[in-house]
């Protein structure tokens, strides 16, 4: 019998502000510990939180994209709990009445769309880091962290198996770094995700006892953690047993979860509004303000995309997976110019290079694609010369490799390697003349039925000329003389 | 409503505050008196009121998003019982 995974998703993503959600330190990543944690963020006696007005529009903007309610009003609280890196004794963070409430995302999994519901986003601050090197048995703690912004955007329990998971986890990813709210950087703990996981036999079944499973830090591990927190569940409830609600990280080395060790009581944070600060009040004309600079979003793009240049859904998934690829997209095909009409033969052209020979080199040389050597620009320069028949592809894929290596304009590098393609038609027609008359027999078989022997005149030709006739111009010469 | 001993020792265990033995019966009687002015508060028709997250009629004031403040790590350090490497360190915390 079949089991059933649900799958509810919890997302930590920091907001990409210059200082804290409540004071003015610096955020910057890897500074020396401490030097970028001030009397607010060590909870210094006597000193008050401000708010951060980009923390606030970052969640704005945030819950625009996902079509949510927008609290007008929202109250900060504080979720008490004793850890050292948390020098106040709580986390400032929103609970009754947090900043973005509903919404949904949808995402593209197994072939079909889905649409995953947004239960809410809150906004939070961070704790700081506690390393467990041993310093004469004791533990560092570094502040650095601490009151960092994060948005905490939680799902209803919509996902069904891991493959759905991760591809909202990557759909919810794309839109925060699109809206450029979040850096996105997952190694640097920039967007971390936990799992709330639990299985029932089927659809119409009460939701099981669930698991969260935290320590989710790339898509692959959430991957694996899930597939193994369910089937662990199921064997289980199999066996017989029943499965305890309780809190479980991920070892990617042992590739299992296995519960934290939690003190009793741990849950209970007993929560109560912030006397320190005020209500949050969002005013009509602050939303509208911050809704006129909202990008046009990776769902319409995707679209667009499939309805102005004819795209493959395919192909608009690929280009519209980053804002800066769909960006270089569209420059490539803007930049190529030309004859009016051709728009879709152009992004055609554009596609195929962008998504395989431009992916290619990002790859090879793990860089993203807002740090191409070869500028959009100059890849439309090189398309032109493929579209007006300068360059076969062979010689195009020559001449982007001398660019990519920093050789500079696509023409230049053409003219210095003589990498013009001969498109003459008098010229190519005397050296089919020329290898016809050299050729007796190969003309002979061809007229025989050989099909071979055809394709080794056109290899004649091409040597001929260095390999720079234009290859569909000789075969149609060949073609009719011989026909 | 009024408090049991054991949910004074949970509370008390949350706050990370020492009952000391005697101690305990005087809390209650302190926090059973807080609580029955809250029943008695609870009593009042609040029918059609809203409800009230801070007694203070001004809403807050926000920021804009700039770094004002330089690294004082040192200063702050000073009064820190133990410090290496630019951490505090801690009797060790683990998970």
């Amino acid at each position: 019998m079949s089991w059933e995974i649900v799958v509810g998703i919890e997302t930590h993503a920091q907001l990409r502000t210059q200082s804290k959600i409540f004071s003015g330190a610096a955020t910057a990543f890897g500074a020396a510990p401490n030097s970028q944690a001030c009397a607010v963020d060590i909870a210094l006696p006597g000193v008050l939180p401000v708010l951060n007005r980009a923390a606030v529009e970052h969640a704005v903007r945030f819950g625009l994209t996902i079509g949510a309610t927008l609290s007008r009003r929202s109250v900060f609280a504080r979720k008490n709990y004793f850890y050292p890196d948390l020098p106040k004794g709580y986390q400032i963070s929103q609970y009754e009445l947090p900043i973005v409430q509903g919404g949904s995302l949808t995402i593209h999994a197994n072939g079909a769309s889905k649409t995953i519901r947004v239960t809410r986003a809150h906004l939070e601050e961070d704790a700081g880091k506690s390393l467990h090197e041993d310093f004469h048995g004791m533990s560092g703690i570094d502040l650095n962290r601490a009151g960092t912004a994060l948005l905490e955007i939680v799902t209803e329990p919509d996902l069904r198996g891991a493959k759905e998971a991760v591809a909202y986890a990557r759909a919810l990813h794309a839109l925060v770094t699109w809206i450029e709210i979040c850096d996105g950087n997952m190694q640097e703990g920039s967007f971390r995700c936990d799992a709330n996981v639990s299985v029932r036999r089927a659809a119409d079944q009460p939701l099981g006892t669930r698991c969260e499973i935290k320590n989710l830090n790339s898509f692959r591990f959430m991957e694996r953690a899930i597939e193994y927190e369910a089937q662990r569940q199921i064997g289980l409830l199999e066996g017989g047993g029943t499965v305890i609600q309780e809190t479980r990280l991920y070892d990617p080395e042992r590739d299992e979860t296995r519960p934290m060790r939690t003190k009793e009581d741990a849950q209970d944070y007993r929560y109560f509004p912030d006397p320190d600060l005020l209500p949050l009040v969002l005013s009509e004309s602050e939303i509208e303000s911050i809704r006129a600079t909202l990008p046009e979003l990776p769902e319409a793009r995707r679209a667009r995309f499939i309805a102005a240049y004819r795209l493959s859904e395919y192909d608009a998934a690929a280009l519209t997976a980053s804002k800066a690829t769909a960006d270089y997209f569209e420059r490539t095909v803007a930049g190529i110019g030309g004859k009016q009409g051709a728009a879709q033969e152009h992004a055609k052209l554009a596609t195929n290079w962008v998504t395989v020979d431009l992916a290619a080199k990002l790859n090879s040389d793990d860089l993203a694609i807002e740090l191409s050597p070869v500028a959009p620009e100059r890849l439309a320069k090189l398309l032109s010369r493929i579209l007006d028949q300068t360059l076969s592809n062979k010689m195009a894929k020559e001449v982007f490799d001398a660019m990519w290596a920093g050789e500079g304009e696509p023409d230049a590098i053409i003219d210095r390697k003589g990498l013009r393609q001969i498109s003459d038609a008098a010229a190519i027609e005397k050296l089919v003349d020329e290898v016809l008359a050299a050729n007796a027999r190969q003309v002979e078989d061809y007229r025989a039925g050989k099909q071979k022997a055809f394709n080794s005149l056109v290899g004649q030709v091409m040597k001929a000329t260095g390999g720079r006739a234009n290859p569909a111009q000789v075969n149609e010469l060949l073609r009719r003389k011989l026909g | 409503m009024s408090l049991s001993p054991d949910q004074i020792e949970r509370l008390a265990r949350l706050a990370r505050i020492a009952l000391g033995p005697g101690e305990e019966v005087a809390v209650v009687g302190r926090l059973n008196r807080v609580l029955g002015l809250i029943d008695q508060m609870r009593a009042v028709d609040t029918t059609g009121i809203e409800p009230m997250s801070h007694p203070v009629d001004v809403v807050q004031r926000q920021r804009p998003d700039c770094v004002t403040e330089t690294d004082q790590h040192e200063l702050f350090q000073a009064a820190a019982p133990a410090v290496e490497a630019g951490l505090y360190l801690v009797p060790r915390v683990l998970e």
